[in-house]
Order: structure tokens, then sequence, then C-alpha cells
């Protein structure tokens, strides 16, 4: 199997005025190519940051200060300011104008809230359209608009709609019109930022059988972030933890699930209240991670790890093969 | 809300203001002052000819008839007569509007369109030497006093270089283009008269830019406050994501919704323009109603300066009311 | 005796229109947020109410404490109908009914100290001193674990975390010693990992101040761990009511059967089996005939269509409102 995607190293400082926060903290994964990699952790982890770094798109004031991140491209792309080839392309490298080429086309990103992430003073038709167009110019507005219909009928949306303006539409139809602007160029990698976190849970449900679905219809790899358990072990094949902006562990979801191996990831599966256990005593991670700004030394989890020795306090646990055939990071493993 | 109702009720609205308005001159001008007519001749006149003076002005009348003969000429474009030389106001008003309309509608694209460009160049450069530069130009320009930046210009361009004349509308020696809107730069170009359009214009360069410049900086500081509110916002980053261009992102993304703010700022900025307006005229001594009202009150034209003053209010209120149904009507969001 | 029973109410709010448009137009359009419900809240038990938004679940739960004046119904309190009260009575009511609001950074006032929003409840009620108000605030600090009470008195609510202002909601709430307390969805905004904390401090209170909950919560996972019976509100109505085992061993109504089967569930191994109900809730401006639930009912059948079912008790305790029953 290829990798569709690989990141190496990759750290991601927002430069506040209080001080440098590091989102993202040497954080090195890869993800096979047809599968669904899901992204958990508290609030503020950087589940967020990385997901825009793939995207190169990280917001004022947060720069990628180091590392790199390789995507697989099938086919060359033409583009004004240089061509890229196909194969592995370290997207770090590349100019604005050839990262805006991939943009849409071989990456696409879901945003958390589909209130805001459509222009209001657009129809959803134009949006279409302006995004086909960004891509191939020689493409006539009549065409692209058919695709972008073509598409939204396929998402039960009626494609006479398209005259319409996103306020006349609900969140669940807007976060579909969504998913149909991140599909209509058939990107290889979707990456879904709490797609659903918004929505209500029928509604959740609908859309998440939809992804399902064209994940399945498009070949896409995907990366869903979300804090929400359940929709993970519903819908990702590997998940990846991450605790201030680390990565602690990484593994298929059943092992995830079953045998947790990180302090943390076995605590946080504890607190999630399961619908079908209601006998689960819940139990809470003592305490608030700290702050990034003022970050601590050894493993960051530490002041609220039940298991935490002394070494933890000192050392950053490295990120080494786990039992299970996973990676962990965690001073707990790897024979010292 | 539709936009009918919306512009119904806007127009409703307008009455009640106008009335407060004209009643507002009324007492400010009329009842506090005293009795205008001996203001007018300051000291020692005869009886008899300051009773012939209130008979002809109708001040001999009760002040409430004085307040209904008042609103009534207002409602049929009737401004009173004037105490120097007995002519209706309304005549000099028309006939010097057209030279203070002109020269607002210049400056104030001129300050727009300035304002915009350096507002977006600054909110895109957030932050950097370009950033600081253009807000500290925009701060200058609001502190400049009007005729000082006027004299400036005339000094440098008139005096000096000599590239340009230092006032008046059009050159004594030659006559104007034929009526028909007034607008000199218009009424050329109806008559295909290339010659005195390229004196219009000549003439109103410096006004314009004097006026423009003064306005500009509030623009600019407006459409660069708005415009990186709208460059965070999740659809503006959602169109980078699907590979829109940049120039897309920012004007037909970013501006577009920026831009209704900044279109109530613009119908908020009329009553600074006529007030501007006022002081560059007298400058480049420019026959309009700012020169006009400036004479009179040296000359204690006490119905004239009320003429000319509820002339302005009026319009002032007009023009709001044009820009907030352009609002209404530009905003899917209101519009039906 | 229930302690607080709601009995046939109704809350319709009018559309909001332009000052021309109602000139122009005769009548007026209503939200029916709540369209005829009847509820019991038993003393001591913890009533859960869900359903997805905008089904009416914050409306229902502000009639019962008299934060809404119902269009229509009545609302009993110890045996005597609170609905039209008003003025000091309602003030004293206030006092025996609490309620905390959805989200709790925008219902804390910014600029004033976390431990005088809580002294000032009682400021409103006029009772105390200065001095004592602060130390009741301070002992309430403490019940809600924002221990040491002194160290978190003056602080604003940007120094705190998601889940201690919750935590500062709830003890805005019971510096009261209310009877009864509706929480609207206390544990939305706050990370999972703390939100089993939040719950357990929401039932210590209980415990320790003898209190009564109605509880809010479109996440319906975890209504199941704190409730003892729950209601599911579809577009204004109750449609299903019963002990959670009931409800969630054995649902009826077609829609709560959707709903819980829409529930992601926390283990890859658990595969979703029922069908989730097609399309979304429709507007409660003007709700669809019969049962309101037809248009996206799997089993619809023709008289779902006209007439509109009855709520009623089918097993002791467990009731419903479907046709099927
Ligand atoms: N003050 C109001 N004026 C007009 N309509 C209202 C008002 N309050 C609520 N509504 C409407 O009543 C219906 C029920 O609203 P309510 O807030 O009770 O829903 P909810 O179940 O609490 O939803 P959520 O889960 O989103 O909090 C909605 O359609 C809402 O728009
Ligand atoms: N625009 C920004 N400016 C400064 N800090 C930021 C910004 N965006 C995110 N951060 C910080 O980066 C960290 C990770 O945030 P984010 O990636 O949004 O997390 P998540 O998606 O996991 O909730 C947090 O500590 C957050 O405060
Ligand atoms: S490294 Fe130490 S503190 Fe960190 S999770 Fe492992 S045991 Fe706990
Ligand atoms: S009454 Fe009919 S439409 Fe309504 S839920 Fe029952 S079966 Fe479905
Ligand atoms: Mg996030
Ligand atoms: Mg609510």
């Amino acid at each position: 199997m290829t990798n569709a995607l690989r990141i190496q190293d990759l750290t991601v400082e927002y430069k506040t005025r209080r001080g440098v926060a590091r989102a993202v903290d040497r954080i090195r994964l890869s993800l096979e190519e047809n599968r669904t990699l899901g992204l958990a952790g508290e609030s503020g982890c950087g589940k967020s940051t990385l997901g825009r770094a793939i995207m190169r798109l990280v917001p004022y004031p947060g720069q990628i200060a180091d590392g790199n991140i390789y995507i697989n491209i099938d086919e060359d792309i033409p583009c004004k300011e240089g061509d890229i080839p196909k194969g592995e392309v370290d997207i770090t490298e590349l100019n604005e104008e050839q990262m805006r080429v991939l943009r849409g086309k071989e990456i696409a990103y879901i945003f958390q809230d589909p209130m805001t992430s459509l222009n209001p003073m657009l129809t959803i038709g134009s949006h279409f359209v302006q995004m086909i167009r960004a891509h191939d110019p020689e493409i006539e507005k009549e065409e692209a608009l058919d695709r972008g219909k073509e598409v939204l009928e396929g998402l039960g949306i009626l494609p006479e709609r398209v005259t319409d303006y996103p306020h006349q539409f609900s969140g669940g139809m807007r976060q579909r019109v969504m998913i149909g602007l991140g599909l209509v160029l058939r990107p290889r990698l979707l990456i879904s930022d709490e797609p659903t976190t918004s929505l209500d849970v029928i509604v959740e449900a609908q859309i998440l059988e939809q992804m399902a679905e064209l994940k399945k219809k498009f070949n896409l790899t995907m990366i869903l972030i979300t804090h929400n358990l359940g929709v993970l072990a519903q819908t990702a094949d590997d998940i990846a933890i991450m605790y201030c902006g680390r990565l602690v562990e990484l593994a298929s979801v059943e092992n995830v699930f079953e045998a947790p191996q990180h302090p943390y990831a076995q605590a946080l599966l504890l607190s999630v209240p399961d619908v079908t256990k209601p006998d689960k005593k819940l139990v809470w991670i003592p305490g608030a991670p700290p702050d990034l700004v003022d970050p601590i030394p050894g493993c960051m989890f530490n002041p609220r790890c039940p298991m935490a020795m002394d070494i933890c306090k000192t050392q950053v646990p490295p990120l080494i093969e786990s039992e299970t055939g996973g990676l962990v990071a965690c001073h707990l493993y790897g024979g010292k | 809300m539709t936009l009918r109702s919306y512009v119904t009720s806007r127009v409703l609205l307008m009455i009640p203001m106008v009335m407060l308005l004209l009643t507002l001159v009324f007492v400010i001008l009329r009842i506090i002052p005293g009795d205008p007519a001996l203001l007018h001749f300051e000291k020692g006149v005869d009886p008899v000819v300051l009773a012939e003076f209130r008979t002809r002005l109708g001040l001999d009348k009760p002040i409430l008839e004085q307040y209904f003969d008042y609103l009534w000429g207002i409602f049929h474009g009737d401004f009173g007569i004037s105490m120097q030389d007995y002519q209706p106001i309304s005549t000099h008003l028309f006939g010097r509007f057209p030279a203070t309309l002109e020269l607002s509608i210049y400056s104030i694209l001129f300050a727009v369109l300035l304002g915009l460009a350096l507002g977006v160049k600054a909110s895109k450069n957030y932050d950097t030497t370009t950033d600081h530069s253009i807000r500290l130009f925009s701060i200058v320009t609001y502190a400049i006093p009007v005729f000082f930046l006027g004299m400036v210009l005339q000094f440098i361009f008139s005096i000096w270089l000599g590239w340009l004349p230092t006032g008046r509308r059009f050159p004594g020696r030659y006559t104007p283009p034929p009526t028909i809107t007034g607008l000199y730069t218009i009424d050329s170009i109806l008559a295909g008269d290339l010659f005195s359009l390229v004196t219009s214009v000549t003439y109103l360069i410096l006004p314009t830019i004097t006026l423009g410049t003064i306005l500009c900086g509030i623009f600019i500081r407006f459409t660069r406050t708005n415009m990186l509110e709208t460059l965070r916002m999740d659809f503006v980053i959602a169109a980078q994501a699907r590979g829109l261009s940049n120039g897309t992102v920012t004007y037909r993304y970013a501006l577009r919704n920026a831009f209704l703010p900044i279109l109530t700022m613009i119908g908020i900025q009329f009553a600074a323009l006529l007030a501007g307006a006022i002081l560059t005229e007298t400058t480049f001594s420019w026959p309009g109603l700012g020169t006009y009202l400036v004479a009179r009150i040296s000359r204690r034209d006490y119905t004239a300066i009320q003429g000319t003053v509820v002339f302005f209010g009026v319009l002032v209120s007009m023009l709001t009311l044009f820009v907030d149904i352009l609002y209404a009507y530009l905003d899917p969001r209101i519009r039906l | 005796m229930a302690l607080i029973e709601a009995k046939n109410v109704k809350m319709y709010f009018p559309v909001q229109r332009g000052f021309i448009d109602s000139l122009f137009k005769g009548e007026t359009t209503f939200v029916r947020a709540i369209d005829d419900v009847s509820l019991q809240i038993e003393k001591g038990e913890t009533l859960g109410l869900a359903g997805e938004s905008g089904s009416g679940k914050t409306t229902m739960g502000r009639l019962c404490v008299r934060l809404l004046k119902p269009t229509e119904g009545q609302i009993i309190y110890d045996g005597e109908d609170i609905a039209d009260i008003r003025g000091k009575e309602l003030r004293l009511l206030r006092r025996r009914l609490q309620f905390t609001f959805q989200d709790p950074t925008s219902s804390l006032n910014p600029r004033l100290s976390v431990g005088k929003a809580i002294a000032d409840a009682l400021k409103f009620q006029k009772l105390g001193t200065p001095a004592e108000r602060k130390e009741k605030a301070e002992e309430v600090l403490e019940k809600v674990g924002l221990s040491p009470a002194s160290s978190f008195y003056d602080r604003l609510p940007h120094q705190l975390s998601g889940g201690q202002k919750q935590r500062v909601v709830f003890g805005r709430a019971i510096i009261m010693d209310p009877e009864f307390v509706v929480t609207d969805e206390p544990v939305a905004m706050v990370d999972v990992s703390i939100k089993a904390q939040l719950l357990e401090l929401m039932l210590d209170l209980k415990k320790d101040l003898d209190l009564t909950y109605l509880f809010i919560s479109h996440d319906l996972a975890t209504a199941r761990h704190v409730c003892d019976r729950i209601a599911i509100m579809y577009l204004g109505r109750v449609i299903e009511l019963g002990d959670r085992n009931q409800v969630y061993e054995n649902p009826l109504h077609p829609y709560t059967v959707g709903l819980i089967g829409a529930i992601p569930v926390p283990d890859p191994k658990a595969r979703r089996s029922e069908a989730i109900p097609p399309g979304e809730i429709p507007s409660p401006i003007d709700p669809p005939s019969g049962c309101r639930f037809h248009p996206r009912c799997p089993k619809c059948m023709e008289k779902c269509k006209t007439e509109d079912p009855e709520f009623r008790e089918v097993e002791t305790g467990h009731s419903v409102a479907c046709h099927l029953f």
C-alpha cells in the first residue's frame, strides 16, 4: 500500500503576545490510501491546527516552524508557477500558487461550523462555479453549474436550489453543500474538522452515512477530526490521539477502544458516556491540560497521570511501537 | 422582512426625522439668537427702514405663523428670501448646488476608491511595515485641516509647478458648457466638447484630491478593520481551502462582505463630506453652496443661512436613506 | 403529588415582523414552540428532556420555572397554579425555582467577578447584608468545588475554564436553596474528559440539598447516565415519556427509535442497526397535520396524516403519542 500522506516532525507555532504556543509538536505519522484516520483529543490539543497545516492554511499568527508534509499525487499537475510532478511531493516546499492548485483538487477540507463556512453573499451555485473555474478556467459556467447540481442531487438536495443563498438552508443542508464542494473535484484526501459537531444526532448520523458512501465511491483517504469518540468508533479505521500538540497514541480503531496503551487514552475512554451501557461508571481526568505558552518539561500529561514516574517529569517519552502494533509515547513502555 | 416593507418603513421614518431637523434649525437660527432683523443691521438703523424690512421678510408676523410659513415654503421648494438682496434663496441654492454636487461626487469616489485600495492592502499585509505606514497615513489625513492641505497643494501644483489652476471652477474668459445637469464634466461630454471637459477636469483635480484625502482616512481604517475581521471568517478560509485564487478570495469573498458595513460608513460620511466641501470650496473659491454659505454668514444674512442649512440637512438625510436602501438591496439576507 | 405539573401548556411566540408588514397583512403567525404539553415532575427525581434542536426543550424548561408565561395552560407548583402570578409573588417564587442557562460563557457578566455574580443573586432577592452575602457566596463556591473560595471569589469569568464556569453557574442557582432546578445543557460546552466530574457534582448537590432536576440535553448518552425518567420532545410536543430503562431499552415511538439508533456508540463493534429517519425537523410555524412526525416516519399509516395521536400510557409509567400503540 502507498501512503497518501506522510508527516514528518511537523511543528506549528502560534506567536502570541503571551509567548510562543506550540500547537503541533514534532508530529510524525503516515496514512495509507483509502483509510480513515480519526484524530481525537481535548479541545485545544492542536487537532484543527494539524489539519490546517496539511492545507498550509494555519491562521495568523501561526506558522509551520519545522517539518515536512508529503502527499502522494498520481498524475502530473500543471501549474503556472512550476508543474507539480506525480509521486510523493513535499508540500512545505511548494510555492503559494502550486499550493492553491492542490487545495480543493487534491486535498479538500470541511469545516466545523456549516453556518459560517459559506459566503452569505453568494448563491450555492456560484460557490460551485467559482470553485470549479478556479481549477479549470476553460469550463463554461453552465457546465460547472451542472456538475454542482449533480453533486448536490447525490447528497439529497434538490438541484433547483442552486439559486438559493446559504441563509435559506438549514445547518444540515449547508454541511451537505460543504461536502459537495469538497468532493466535486474528486480529491484524494479529505480532511474534515468536526464536520458534525454542531449538528443534531439524526442529521449527524445521516451525514456520516453519506460520507462513508462517498468515501467508498470516490476512493477517498480521510482524516476525521473530532472530540467525539463515539463518532470515531463508528467511522475511523485508525485513531490518533493528541495531547498538548503531541501524538500520544496511534493504533487501529479496535485496538484503541479495546486495549488503549497510553494512560491518557485510557482515561479519555473511561470518561465517554455510552448509551448502551447505563451502568458504566464514568470517570474523569483531574485537572486541566497545561498552558501551551508555558509547557512543562517531560511528559505533558504527568501532572494528571495516575502512573507518573520520576522520569516523566524530566524526559519527553519518545513515540515507539506498542505491543498492539500501534504507536505510543509513554515511559511505561519500551523496556526502560 | 421584505425589501419593500423595509424601504417603506425607512422612508416613513424619515418624515419625523426631517421635521425634527427643520424645527431645530428654526429654533437655533431664528428664535434663540433674538431678533434677526436687528442682528442683521447690527447697530443704529432707521426704525422706518427696519419696519419695512420686517414686513418684506415676514418677520413682523407672530413666531408660530412664521414657523408654519417656513415649513409650508420648504415643502414647495421655497427657502424664503435673502436679507441681502431680497432674492428667493432657492434660486441661489439650486444655481450653486451642481458645483457642490460635482465636487462631492468626485471627492467621495476618490476617497472610497483610495480608502478601499489602501484598506485592503493594509489588511492583506497585516502587522507589516506596509500596514503600519498605511495606518499612519490614515491618521495623518484625518487630522490635517482641510484648508492647510488645500493650500499646500495649491502652493506645489499651482504656484510652484504651475500645472493646475489655484481655484474657481472654470476660467472666466471662456463660457462653460451648456447647462443640462449643471455638472461641467458631464455637460461637456454631453455637448461633445473636449476642451471644456479637459478644462473642467483640471479645475476639479486639486479640490477633489484635497477633500477626498481628508475623507479617505476614515475609509482606510474602516476597510482595514472590516477586512481583517472578514478575512478570518470561516467562509473566507473555506474558499482558500477550495483553491480559489487570492484575488477571488480577497475581492469576491472578503471585500464583498466587508463592503456592507463600509457602505453604511459612506452614508454616515455624507455629513462630513458636505462640511468638508464648505471648507474646500472656500480654499479653492469654488462657486458652490459652501462659498455661498460662508459669504452669507459674513453678511449676517440669517434667512439665507437658514435656507442653506436646511438644504444641506435634507440632502444629508436623503443620501443616508439612499445608502441604507442600497445596503438592504445588496444584502441577500434582507433582499427578497 | 408531583412537585411541578404542566397541564396542557402552550407557548406561542409571534413571528417577528416589521412594523409595516403588520400594518399590511392582518393576522400574525406564531412559532408554536410548545403545543399542548402535560408533564409531571416528581419530587426528588431527575427528569430528562431530550430531543433535537428547536424541539422546544429550553422553552419548556423556562415555562416550568416561570421565566416565560405560557400562552395557555397551567403550571402547578406545590398544588398552586403559578401560570399567572406576577410581581412580588413571582420574585419570591424565583428563590425556589432556578434555571441554569445553556452557555456558561454568555450567561456570566465578563466584567463581574464570579464571587460577586453568585452573591448578587441574593442581592436581587433583597436578602442579607453585603458581608453575609459574601460569606454565603464563599460557602457556595466551596460547595461547587471551587476551593479555596478565596482564590476564586475575585476571578473574572475569562480566568476560568469552561468546566469551572459551569460550576459558577451551578453556584448561582443553588445559593438561594431552591427546591427545583432546570439545567439547560449543563455539559454541552465542556470537554468529555471533565463531563463526568460535573455530572457527579450535580448529583452530589442534589443529594445534599434535596433538589429536583429537569435535565435538558440533546445528548441522549449523557442523559441516560443522569436521569431517572426521560421525556422525548419533537416539534413542541412530548412524544414519549418513561422510566429511563423503558425509553432506552424499549423505545416505542418511531422517532425515539431513530433518535436512539442514531447515537454514536463508543465501541467499534457496535454497528448501527436502526434506519435513521430521513429529512430534518420541519418548521414549528406550520407543523405537519395529524402526527407531526408523519412525513419522516417509516411506519406512517393513512390515519397518521390526518389524526393527531393521543399521548397515552401504554405500560406503567411509559406513555407515547403514536397510533401504533
Ligand atoms: N423568544 C422566542 N421568540 C420566537 N421564537 C422562539 C423564542 N424562543 C424559542 N423560539 C422558537 O421555539 C422553538 C423551540 O425553541 P427552544 O429554544 O425551546 O428549542 P430547544 O429544544 O431548546 O433547542 P436547542 O437544542 O437548540 O437548545 C424553536 O423553533 C425556536 O426558534
Ligand atoms: N489563531 C490562533 N492564535 C493563537 N493561538 C491559537 C490560534 N488558533 C489556535 N491556537 C492555539 O493552538 C492550540 C491548538 O488549537 P486547535 O488546533 O484549534 O485545537 P483543537 O482543534 O484540538 O481544539 C490551542 O492552544 C489554541 O489556543
Ligand atoms: S510518560 Fe509517564 S506521565 Fe506520561 S503518560 Fe506515561 S506514565 Fe504517565
Ligand atoms: S402516529 Fe403514525 S406517523 Fe406518527 S409516529 Fe406513529 S406511526 Fe409514525
Ligand atoms: Mg478544533
Ligand atoms: Mg435549548
